[in-house]
């Protein structure tokens, strides 16, 4: 109990103290930029309400879950069939250095061509460039699978899907979801930039039209709200990771070699 | 206790090719194991032993020779077959309780309830007395007791062939003397056919109804040995009897002599 509020203690200290550096710093300021801290958090509440969360984060929020979604799902399984067939990979292998070397941004422009402007655009976007984190992750985890396990398992007759199933997705769990972290922060940051492109709704959108109107404040406002969702999507992350890896942590805990 | 042979070795030969060489593992290997017999391989390190057990489990094709399992001809991990491996903490896997564990292998067995299943899970692993560790994390538990999964998992699988490979290579003396007890009470109680490779020559001795000793690689049986020690062991008095020190004297001479002549 102590230790846990310890930890809690050591989560906040340093944010908090932050904002309170920005908070005097910025008080009684009169720079346009950037605006006292004050200002931008009355204009916070004042912005965010009920009905901008229905209309511009919700919708946000949907993307980047379809998008996200459909990029893990993909690069887990392509991954896992790369990385259990040595002729696929060596195959698959320049193709992926290449494509991953591209950075998604630059790709918005392209799938606006065949997917639209609309919210299926924005999904490809998150998609394209959520998938290559998982995808290549999984590939090294599906790669490193314990030969002594796998023997263990053909003897027996752990084979086919129980064999995926029970071996080689757990087993790649650990590099798994590394990939899926790093696909998280990239996937929010996807979200917003397709949003900038052409959109009439969303976190982007909206942040973009507070700086075309100098809203400055306003424009702030909607940066830390960003902010504050990478927060809590990473908290959410890292508790379904603590519960899903148990045995990893556990396993490492226990100092045994594995 | 004599039986049919259960498992037929017949000229089993294995080279490794690779890199431009070639190296023989297996030179010529011929032996039997009668059903229901406890039957130890002993052999100097590096003799080979680790690939004549994945030859005889299905796990390795052998360039030549073949191996019958109660007479049918083993092409691959033959479902009447466990397999227990020295490294138990990578056999096990980490993920899945150690109930989980257990009950893994049993679930590719199809005609298997689930009621059935469970009894067979339960039952195991009462007989290695970790009924209660059910619910843990194999990594929770001491080596030796995660050995003891291990050979749960093999029991509740109903082998009629126990493979083990140098099982207690990595426990400490105490333990290692408690699993060996264990090995020969399951093998009392159940009657598999149990097949034991071990660098241990006490071991070997201790266990065994007969002791096969291979020579160095490429490794061929250089003597067989019948243990005429009763069948009830202990670990006091029998390995102070003069039979078990004159067995133990002869199979070490002759890991002497397969460590210094090479083969034959």
């Amino acid at each position: 109990m102590r230790h846990a509020l310890r930890r809690a203690l050591f989560t906040v200290a340093l944010p908090a103290l932050l904002l309170l550096l920005w908070l005097a710093a910025s008080d009684g300021g009169d720079s346009v930029y950037f605006p006292p801290l004050r200002t931008i958090l009355g204009s916070f509440a004042e912005v965010w309400n009920a009905d901008r969360l229905a209309h511009d984060v919700l919708p946000s929020l949907g993307r980047l879950t379809a998008g996200y979604t459909a990029g893990a799902v993909t690069g887990v399984a392509a991954g896992i069939l790369i990385g259990t067939h040595r002729r696929v990979r060596a195959t698959a292998e320049p193709v992926l250095e290449f494509l991953r070397a591209v950075p998604p941004p630059v790709l918005v422009p392209v799938i606006m061509l065949f997917a639209g402007i609309g919210d299926t655009m924005k999904i490809v976007v998150i998609a394209s460039g959520t998938v290559w984190p998982v995808l290549l992750n999984t590939v090294e985890g599906a790669r490193a699978v314990d030969s002594v396990l796998s023997e263990t398992a053909r003897s027996y007759g752990i084979t086919g899907l129980a064999r995926l199933r029970r071996l080689t997705l757990p087993s790649a769990g650990p590099q798994i979801f590394a990939g899926l972290r790093q696909a998280l922060s990239l996937g929010l940051i996807l979200m917003v930039i397709s949003e900038m492109f052409a959109a009439s709704n969303g976190l982007g959108f909206a942040i973009v039209q507070f700086q075309r109107g100098f809203a400055i404040p306003e424009m702030w406002s909607g940066i830390l709200l960003l902010g504050l969702l990478g927060f809590a999507l990473a908290t959410v992350f890292r508790l379904v990771e603590r519960r899903v890896l148990r045995w990893y942590h556990g396993l490492r805990a226990a100092g045994r070699p594995s | 206790m004599k039986g049919h042979p259960m498992l037929d070795v017949r000229g089993l030969r294995k080279t490794y090719d690779g890199h431009g060489r070639r190296v023989e593992a297996l030179r010529d290997l011929t032996f039997t194991v009668a059903a229901g017999e406890l039957c130890c391989l002993v052999g100097p390190s590096g003799c080979g032993k680790t690939t004549l057990l994945k030859c005889v489990g299905g796990l390795l094709a052998p360039t030549s020779g073949e191996v019958l399992l109660d007479g049918a001809r083993v092409t691959g991990p033959p479902p009447a077959m466990a397999v227990v491996l020295q490294e138990y903490g990578r056999s096990l896997f980490p993920w899945m309780s150690v109930y989980a564990n257990v009950e893994l292998p049993l679930r590719q067995k199809k005609d298997l309830g689930k009621e059935r299943r469970r009894a067979l899970v339960a039952d195991a692993l009462r007989a290695v007395d970790l009924a209660d560790a059910g619910a843990a994390y194999p990594w929770q538990l001491s080596g030796g007791m995660q050995q003891r999964v291990a050979i749960a998992r093999a029991l509740a699988y109903e082998p009629e062939v126990l493979l083990m490979d140098e099982p207690f290579a990595a426990v400490d003396a105490q333990t290692r003397a408690e699993l060996e007890d264990l090995v020969r009470l399951l093998w009392r109680q159940r009657g598999m056919t149990i097949l034991f490779i071990t660098h241990d020559i006490d071991e070997a001795v201790y266990l065994g109804q007969r002791v096969l000793i291979l020579s160095a690689s490429p490794t061929v049986v250089r003597e067989e040995l019948t243990v005429d020690l009763p069948p009830d062991r202990d670990q006091l008095t029998t390995r102070a009897e003069p039979a078990f020190a004159r067995l133990r004297a002869r199979v070490y001479e002759q890991i002497q002599a397969a460590i210094h002549t090479g083969r034959g």
